[in-house]
């Protein structure tokens, strides 16, 4: 790991101001993936501004019927709140369906947000990865292919994002607040966060310089029965192949999006018109335009299957 | 008779003095200091941090990039807790910090300022062990025990979050109380791997600990 300053801020507008006074700062929440990729010296920043003391750690009730949820409210801890659990199941599902205990203790919202890529070749160092080093190429594509994306990828890279957390946040249509080394507050929505890879895929997200999310603040509730299925290679602990996060009505009418596809959690509108039509409407929408491997080609169906599973269990309710 | 100091040396003892020496041979001394090796090898940048291990206040100024693993082994000498992957696949490193479980080996020893550490040596003596530590001794729940104090505290925790309503994966209700089942506690002890695969005796000594049938 490289040596790095350190630094506990005090307020919000503190750590952006300290990020933007110490260029290529980081922020340190949970850790549990900056230290890891800090000891593979993938992240290298100079200086890190731990963020823990911000008492941003609580879940609120909102005026218009959703809520608020502090950057520092622990993966655990979203996931136990009774409102959540009741109101936002296809949330709750998907924080349980990611890590460990051990990882979601630690781990915050806002940070499972900013989760970098698994992409095999962006962690070795040894690989070409314009992920990691823009401009060096791409040593995943016409490489081992199973994980990667089928959706969205560009000439550049083909990983894919990893989190579970964020298919659901996109579903359920979230905000990502932030606050600007200027002081300056904004709602960036969850569908304008990600980028997709296109020619610069070490840039994920629409996030500037020292920008600090603060919280995420998830609209009212939806009425229906709340998904969060999630294929792997083992049962527990294992990113996924492909996830579907969905919210179906009882006349088939919902929403859904994917893990595991794409650079970002996957979501169509086209797609969620043709819900009541069934798995393959919604896939062939879903996934128009697919870019397989020999190694990935498995993804295309088992999404549809997936979500015919999903679909079946919903007109049974 | 001489030689059998020399003999009774530990395993431990000669890891440590093998790797002294290998680091002595490494490293010139300059470095540690930063003297006269310039701007190519600037030296570590320090912080202080206080907190309660076991429940013992301890201070120490650290490298920032000291986890809060290599806190305890190196810095504390306490080894009970083990360094496996490194990386937070394993579980070898899990501590209980302010009740929680976490991965000891992700986690910088600076960002636990004030915090309460629980390692495996606090939880019980050779003389009084912890119920789990005698559960797992009575049902075989490990074969070289290298994760077993990181399996031992993950359980205590597990036990902790099922008594406080926590759901997991496979509970059926979100909102019910989970259940003290073994799919139950194989999922919440999925960030703990035992590569001699004792798994279903570690599932008897905590169902039997949590008061279910072994």
């Amino acid at each position: 790991m490289k040596a790095f300053t350190y630094q506990r801020a005090g307020t919000p507008a503190e750590a952006a101001a300290a990020a933007a006074q110490h260029p290529g700062a980081r922020f340190i929440a949970g850790g549990t993936n900056l230290l890891d990729l800090m000891k593979l010296e993938i992240e290298t920043p100079p200086h890190v501004v731990d963020v823990n003391g911000l008492e941003l750690d609580k879940i609120e009730p909102m005026p218009d019927g959703g809520l608020r949820v502090g950057a520092l409210v622990r993966n655990t801890d979203l996931a136990a709140d009774l409102r959540v659990r009741r109101d936002y199941a296809v949330l709750a599902r998907a924080l349980l369906a990611g890590a460990s205990a051990q990882l979601r203790n630690k781990a915050t919202t806002a940070g499972n947000l900013l989760q970098r890529t698994r992409c095999p070749y962006f962690y070795d160092t040894n690989m070409a990865c314009n992920k990691r080093k823009p401009g060096s190429g791409c040593a995943a594509i016409g490489g081992y292919t199973r994980q990667l994306a089928i959706v969205g990828h560009s000439d550049a890279c083909i990983a894919t994002h990893p989190s579970d957390m964020a298919v659901a946040m996109q579903l359920l249509d979230a905000g990502v607040e932030t606050v600007r080394p200027d002081g300056t507050a904004r709602t960036i929505p969850i569908a304008d966060f990600y980028r997709l890879p296109g020619t610069t895929p070490h840039i994920e997200n629409t996030l500037t310089s020292g920008e600090l999310i603060t919280a995420v603040t998830l609209p009212q509730p939806l009425k229906g029965r709340h998904y969060y299925h999630k294929v792997r290679d083992r049962s527990s602990y294992a990113f996924a192949l492909v996830s579907v996060a969905a919210v179906v009505r009882p006349d088939g009418v919902g929403r859904v999006a994917l893990g595991g596809v794409a650079h970002r959690p996957w979501r169509v509108p086209a797609a969620e018109s043709r819900m009541p039509q069934g798995a393959k409407a919604v896939t062939d929408e879903l996934l128009a335009g697919a870019r397989t491997t020999a190694d990935n080609a498995f993804k295309v169906p088992l999404v549809q299957r997936t979500l015919a599973a999903v679909l079946a269990d919903a007109r049974k309710a | 008779m001489t030689d059998s100091t020399d003999i009774n040396q530990t395993r431990r003892d000669l890891l440590i003095g093998g790797a002294l020496s290998a680091t002595a041979a490494a490293l010139p001394l300059g470095c540690a200091h930063g003297a006269e090796s310039g701007a190519a090898t600037p030296a570590p940048v320090t912080a202080k941090v206080a907190l309660r291990v076991n429940g013992q206040r301890r201070e120490l100024e650290l490298d920032t990039r000291t986890t809060l693993l290599d806190m305890l082994r190196e810095h504390l000498h306490l080894t009970g807790t083990k360094k496996g992957c490194d990386q937070g696949q394993c579980g070898a490193c899990t501590v209980i910090v302010d009740g929680r479980r976490i991965n000891a080996c992700l986690s910088l020893a600076v960002m636990h300022e004030g915090a309460e550490v629980t390692t495996i040596e606090g939880l019980g003596t050779p003389d009084k062990l912890h119920p789990l530590q005698a559960a797992f001794v009575k049902h075989d729940g490990y074969q070289c025990g290298y994760c077993t104090p990181g399996q031992i505290c993950s359980a205590v925790a597990a036990l902790d979050e099922i008594r406080r309503g926590v759901p997991s994966h496979v509970s059926a209700d979100l909102n019910a109380q989970p259940l003290l089942s073994p799919a139950e506690l194989r999922e919440r002890m999925s960030g703990n791997i035992c590569r001699c695969g004792a798994y279903s005796n570690i599932i008897d000594a905590i169902t039997e600990v949590a008061g279910g049938k072994a």
